[in-house]
């Protein structure tokens, strides 16, 4: 009998101890769980080659000719679209960000995933891109043909 | 000798009682019990799964540099590796499509109905793990098909609101679709959705060991009416037998495939490189992806493309809490599950053969 006996402030006191339990037992979880957390995002990565990239050599596109280089981690396309003339985009499409590329039959500038088309100056013009392709700049500098990411105003 | 192996057993671990309920155990005869059997030969695909997986990891190196060539290893090089790759590839097809043929069975027969919410629910996680592995495994011999999939079907994950950014950078393993990504693909596949399809599996069996098996409403209304007609068989070892047979013929069809339309390589995947004309995910991913194709590229002032994910995502939840939205189960709700499981079953197919005949 005197073992279910409650004494004087007993509850109080359990839930003292219910309390440090708890928040002993909630501490060490958060203490395995936010490293895991933390661990499971992987470091950044430095963009290699900064806001500059040497896509080309002059005379290695032909009229209507276009080419995949590489801009940092991502890819970029340049189209030579008359004589002298060379506009860069970024290659990524803007819907789901497969790579794109030129059709020289359509002079439009395709992605194979889902059928997205953008004009020569990058905008999408059918199918389901939301947004227009990132423009960057062209310029000859020797034999090279440097592309550079266009800096905002 | 069978009989003294199982007497001492019994004297350790009383065998005998351990093993009454799968003795007592009986299936409804019926002249629709035949669907029961395509639970069974999903199960016994996934076996496969493990096996073939099993082979396949004593040659397969998950690295950018060395996946395509390894895998080009083991289908040239390694005897029998075309083979067990081929069977490997097709089995997954298979599981799938018997996977989406049960959750449809048991739509139309109503099986999903009280008490059985949580074998519905738990069979629906085991569909969506199912296709998990599809996608995971998809990009692991590191060829260009793979690794545009992977690049689209990341990219959705990417446009669910709020978390999109941080879910595609944990699925990538970066910004982008790497060689990160192809390692923590390894690792999803091989580790963490087996780990998580086997509890899960063994839930839901026992969910079905627990229940029995449901009777379709328009029967159980007959076998009422006249109980002298309603026969059950003893699930061991005559159901077993059935099943077994069952899965003869599905060993028989996977071997054909296999054998006689070994799977492709493709080429080797360039992260540099457009994608290329003609590009396609697996089946069971095509109605969406036409879906996706088809949607314009704003819907007032939203995101196409976020709006058709967000739709695929309510609907997944929606058709996982199925069993708890039917009501009393009685006249409307459910014509409308009937309804819905129609519609759905009808726009899937469609869909599928559109994307394949749409260039």
């Amino acid at each position: 009998m005197e073992n279910t006996v409650v004494p004087e402030g007993g509850p109080t006191r359990r839930r003292v101890v219910e309390l440090f339990l708890g928040s002993s037992l909630f501490a060490s979880l958060v203490s395995f769980v936010y490293p895991v957390l933390r661990y499971l995002v992987p470091p950044p990565v430095a963009d290699l080659g900064g806001d500059e990239v040497i896509a080309a050599k002059v005379g290695d596109l032909k009229l209507n000719g276009a080419k995949i280089f590489r801009f940092g981690n991502r890819p970029g396309l340049l189209l030579r679209v008359g004589e002298g003339e060379y506009r860069a985009f970024s290659a990524t499409c803007t819907h789901l960000s497969c790579t794109v590329q030129y059709r020289a039959d359509l002079h439009e500038i395709w992605c194979a995933c889902h059928n997205g088309m953008y004009d020569l100056n990058g905008r999408n013009v059918s199918g389901p891109p939301p947004r227009p392709l990132e423009n960057y700049r062209v310029h000859v500098r020797g034999e090279d043909l440097v592309v550079s990411r266009k800096r905002e105003a | 000798m069978l009989a003294s192996v199982r007497q001492w057993l019994d004297a350790r671990f009383d065998w005998v009682a351990l093993t009454a309920p799968l003795r007592k155990k009986t299936v409804p005869v019926h002249k629709l019990s035949h669907w029961y059997f395509l639970g069974g030969i999903t199960l016994f695909l996934f076996g496969i799964q493990v096996c073939t997986g099993i082979l396949l990891l004593l040659y397969y190196r998950p690295s950018s540099n060395e996946a395509f060539e390894s895998v080009q290893y083991i289908m040239t090089r390694v005897q029998f590796g075309w083979l067990v790759r081929s069977i490997h590839a097709w089995a997954a097809n298979l599981m799938i499509f018997t996977a989406f043929c049960h959750m449809f069975s048991v739509l139309f027969l109503r099986a999903y109905r009280q008490p059985r919410e949580l074998t519905w629910v738990s069979g629906m996680l085991l569909l969506f793990l199912a296709m998990g592995f599809g996608f995971s495994g998809y990009l692991l011999p590191w060829n260009t098909l793979a690794f545009f999939a992977t690049k689209v079907g990341t990219d959705i994950a990417g446009q669910v609101p709020f978390i999109g950014k941080s879910l595609m950078i944990f699925l990538r393993g970066g910004e982008e679709v790497t060689g990160a990504t192809l390692t923590r693909f390894f690792g999803f596949h091989v580790a963490v959705l087996p780990g998580i399809t086997t509890l899960l599996i063994l839930v839901h069996l026992a969910l079905i060991q627990r229940l029995g098996m449901s009777v379709p409403p328009g029967v159980e209304a007959q076998r009422t009416a006249h109980p002298e007609q309603s026969r059950e068989m003893r699930f061991f070892p005559n159901f077993l037998l059935h099943e077994l047979m069952a899965w003869y013929i599905a060993l028989g069809v996977l071997g054909a495939l296999a054998a006689l339309s070994p799977w492709g390589l493709g080429i080797k995947a360039d992260p540099f490189a457009s994608a290329p004309a003609g590009i396609r995910p697996e089946w069971y991913f095509m109605f969406m992806f036409q879906t996706l194709k088809l949607i314009p590229a704003k819907i007032w002032r939203l995101d196409g493309e976020v709006i058709g994910i967000l739709v695929f995502g309510a609907a997944g939840v929606i058709w996982t809490l199925l069993p708890f939205l039917e009501g009393n189960g009685k006249g409307r709700s459910q014509r409308w599950i009937l309804g819905a499981g129609i519609f759905a079953l009808a726009y899937m197919a469609s869909m599928t053969v559109y994307g394949y005949l749409a260039k």
